[in-house]
């Protein structure tokens, strides 16, 4: 009984969790082309060439659930080594979704630049039997715009 | 207030150094957004109501480190980081912390 249990959760969470990631990421390069005006830096210091502008905190984030096949295949990989794919797509949607709202609120903010970038992830959850797997993850930086007056 | 995650303004002096400023608030969840967060722990896609918690739970802390900041005569706080960590099973805190300084 158990076993059927997991044989169709995990033939659902594989169907359900691709068909997600494939819109997921369908939706994600369409906004990454929409906000291509806002550039994002690492840089700790802005442009030389910057005289006066106005400075504030811009932060985006977002909590991203794995799947139930996901999981399982984690759950293999991990005893014997290697690359995890399933998780790496599942980071990579949560990192460039947190981007893309960074830049939304520097859009609103009317700046064309974020720097001072850092990412910060965070493993909601943990290795808790039963609980909640997600990873939540958060970019934040300081978005440069024209001096209002 | 000026918030930043930069060390400088541009185009602008720090007058004063005011020493380090924080805020940090714990949060837990409801059972009932457990409930819908396990369906989608099947299935996979955004936690909406997690996002929102921890957003709040951002906010808040900037909140309280702004509140801390205007109390030392601050207006502005440099070089803000942000920290999340799980205290027990359902529960995060959230911890923003910045350096208050006086702007001419």
């Amino acid at each position: 009984m158990d076993l059927i249990v997991f044989a169709i959760l995990f033939v659902v969470g594989y169907f359900a969790g691709r068909w997600t990631e494939k819109r997921h990421y369908v939706s994600i390069r369409e906004r990454e082309e929409q906000l291509a005006g806002v550039l994002v830096f690492t840089n700790r210091f802005p442009p030389p060439s910057t005289t006066r502008v106005d400075s504030g905190l811009v932060a985006g984030s977002v909590v991203i659930s794995e799947d139930f096949f996901k999981g399982v295949v984690a759950g293999l990989y991990s005893l014997v080594g290697g690359r995890i794919r399933s998780y790496e797509s599942l980071l990579d949607r949560a990192r460039r979704e947190a981007v893309l709202r960074m830049k939304l609120e520097a859009q609103k903010l009317g700046s064309g630049m974020v720097i001072n970038v850092k990412f910060q992830t965070f493993a909601i959850g943990g290795r808790n039997p039963g609980s909640i797997k997600g990873v939540e993850m958060l970019a934040y930086g300081t978005a440069l715009s024209p001096v209002r007056h | 207030m000026l918030l930043s995650s930069l060390e400088v303004v541009p185009g602008r002096r720090v007058t004063k150094h005011l020493g380090l400023v924080q805020g940090s608030t714990v949060r837990a969840k409801h059972v009932g957004k457990d409930l819908f967060a396990g369906l989608k722990n099947i299935i996979g896609g955004e936690l909406k109501a997690y996002t929102e918690l921890l957003q709040e739970s951002r906010e808040e802390a900037v909140a309280r480190m702004v509140k801390q900041a205007e109390a030392t005569g601050a207006n502005a706080v440099l070089n803000i980081r942000f920290a999340t960590s799980s205290i027990t099973q359902g529960a995060a805190e959230i911890l923003a912390y910045g350096t208050a300084v006086t702007l001419e």
